[in-house]
């Protein structure tokens, strides 16, 4: 016979090891995937990647264009992207913190922020590709800044809205206008967290293989202009993966292994970023 | 300049530096810059549905409502419907959703009510970079590595002792080739448990320790306070942890390429291959050859954007109805 008191321990006890297993279900992905991502990249690591071009069908090569193309893009993006959302972000924590002209903005900046990355290619596709007629790096660099904004937003949103008022108090007091106060006081005071947005945002941006699709492509060659197609990791990623060629399968896995690296060494700076000005605080 | 005696605050603002802007206008301009990046924001999830709305309208002109029953794929005919791509869509999206709430739900447990203290910010860390490694590379781990995975050893198990029971046997036939919408749904789960695990943890952190505490003075089990007040006082939250997870699921593109199949059939089984809106439009919008084929495309793309929006509202909804009983209660 087994007591209510049994039987509530018992469940307790059940619900325990499930959870318990739960977690360890989920760092056990985790696990399989480093690992693969590990074992194949390291496997097919080698100086040509950062001095040859991709190659041909079925021959050896780099991702040397693919990596220049990758980082022009990045650096469009943040150049658009991260003044664009520090502007908004301080828009939305200095000018309408409490009203609803702001709730409207957080609302829609928060649904951008989960908003499928592919749509946003085909959205610059519509408005700036079609027009143009040919594929642009440009066109990527934008469509990652479009990714890019809502993280920028709203880290630097909540950013300034943790600084102490007096700091606002104290600078006014001063006579000091406020578009002074905010550039040369607030900012300064909120910069470690307002450069973790845009970390945490070139992070997110680094993978994102979709919206390229609609706007950068791919470039077989060296082009060091992002007026025309663009080769960047990511596509060259997916385009390798799906080949049937095992010199192009291990190209991809050394660039997926290269960008793992990148974005999860961004997560990770941008977090200690972040507890450090905790701890300061 | 010759009065400037019989003035002294001329002086005074003489000395001031001159400059190309009074500090009345440079605020003025600054707040204008502010406010059109503020609302930049508004403009370009209202430009975006707008202009594959536009993009997709021969698609729309043309088909009608038969664009939503049909589920014809016919590049060379012309004849498009998104009844294949919308099916795969949402029966990905629901394997993923049955696969990681319960997943999250017991993740969040643990790491609020069951951990010791000094386990919960290493595995929180861990849990969240799932949401940081690049869709590319959980689609290029499902191809060649989950998807042999699954027609090695989960589906043949799967065919055999599922397969023959009627009704629900009818979900796993076929050949076990790893790729279909289970294996598509499965890495989906594995996409989303991080940020449904992150939203629960946040608002279980976040329910008042005096609740908990008194449930626990009366005797209660550990499961007994998440049953009785941790789930009941945060139920929307955990609804709109769960809309956020479906939002994320019904738009990854990436990973669900690699391992669909890119079959345009409505299949029953989800051990066949299949497509859905997101892969479609990965796989296929290079190589549309004519207006129509693009225009369906894109039009695909507005009823994603239009789902997955209103999917995302209704989470963000939820989620603010706790906020702000959080903020009154304080």
């Amino acid at each position: 016979m087994v007591t209510l008191r049994q039987r509530r321990q018992l469940t307790n006890r059940l619900m325990v090891v499930l959870s318990t297993g739960a977690t360890l279900f989920g760092l056990f992905w985790l696990g399989w995937i480093m690992l693969t991502t590990l074992r194949y990249g390291l496997g097919a690591l080698s100086h040509r990647l950062f001095t040859e071009m991709t190659p041909p069908p079925g021959s050896e090569g780099g991702l040397l264009n693919a990596f220049y193309g990758s980082l022009m893009m990045i650096v469009i993006a943040i150049g658009i992207g991260a003044p664009i959302g520090i502007l908004a972000g301080t828009f939305l924590a200095e000018y309408h913190r409490h009203t609803h002209q702001g709730a409207v903005i957080r609302f829609v900046n928060d649904i951008l922020l989960s908003a499928p990355s592919i749509v946003i290619g085909l959205f610059v596709y519509e408005v700036l590709i079609r027009r143009l007629g040919h594929f642009s790096g440009w066109g990527g660099g934008i469509a990652l800044a479009i990714i890019m904004l809502p993280v920028v937003v709203r880290t630097t949103d909540e950013m300034l809205q943790l600084l102490p008022a007096n700091l606002r108090e104290a600078a006014f007091a001063l006579g000091i206008p406020r578009w002074k106060v905010v550039s040369a006081v607030l900012y300064r005071a909120a910069s470690a967290g307002i450069l973790t947005g845009v970390l945490l945002a070139v992070a997110r941006i680094s993978g994102e293989t979709a919206p390229l699709l609609f706007t950068a492509l791919n470039n077989q060659y060296w082009s060091g202009s992002p007026s025309g197609p663009l080769a960047n990791v990511p596509v060259v990623i997916f385009q390798f993966a799906m080949s049937p060629y095992d010199s192009w399968h291990a190209l991809a896995w050394a660039g997926a292994f290269i960008v793992t690296l990148f974005v999860l060494g961004l997560a990770v700076l941008s977090r200690s970023i972040l507890a450090r000005g905790k701890v300061r605080q | 300049m010759t009065d400037s005696i019989n003035r002294p605050t001329f002086t005074l603002q003489h000395r001031a530096p001159s400059r190309w802007l009074s500090d009345t206008s440079a605020d003025r301009v600054f707040q204008l810059l502010a406010g059109s990046a503020g609302y930049l924001v508004l403009g370009v999830l209202l430009a975006a549905a707008l202009s594959m709305a536009w993009g997709g309208r021969h698609a729309f002109a043309t088909f009608g409502w038969h664009f939503f029953t049909s589920t014809d794929w016919d590049a060379v005919n012309k004849k498009f419907g998104a009844v294949v791509p919308i099916y795969g869509t949402v029966v990905s999206s629901t394997i993923a959703i049955a696969i990681a709430v319960p997943i999250s739900l017991g993740v969040a447990i643990f790491l609020t009510e069951i951990a010791p203290r000094w386990l919960r910010a290493p595995v929180s860390t861990a849990i969240e970079l799932l949401a940081a490694i690049p869709s590319i590379i959980y689609g290029m781990w499902g191809l060649f590595v989950f998807v042999p995975f699954m027609s090695e050893h989960i589906q043949p198990w799967l065919i055999a002792h599922l397969g023959p029971i009627p009704g629900l046997g009818r979900l796993f036939q076929g050949a076990p080739i790893g790729i279909g919408m289970l294996t598509a749904g499965i890495i989906l789960a594995i996409m989303i448990i991080p940020f449904i695990t992150a939203v629960m943890r946040d608002v279980f952190l976040a329910v008042p320790s005096g609740l908990k505490d008194g449930c626990l003075a009366m005797g209660s089990t550990t499961w007994e306070v998440i049953r009785n007040v941790v789930l009941p006082y945060t139920r929307s939250a955990v609804i709109g942890a769960i809309f956020l997870g479906l939002g994320r699921a019904l738009g990854e593109t990436m990973a669900v390429t690699f391992v669909l199949g890119n079959a345009h059939e409505l299949k029953l089984s989800l051990l066949e291959p299949g497509n859905s809106i997101a892969a479609t439009l990965a796989n296929e919008f290079t190589e549309a050859d004519s207006d129509m084929y693009l225009s369906s495309l894109i039009a695909l793309g507005f009823v994603l954007f239009l789902v997955t929006l209103v999917t995302l509202a209704i989470a963000k909804l939820l989620l603010l109805t706790v906020q702000q009983r959080e903020a009154k209660g304080r």
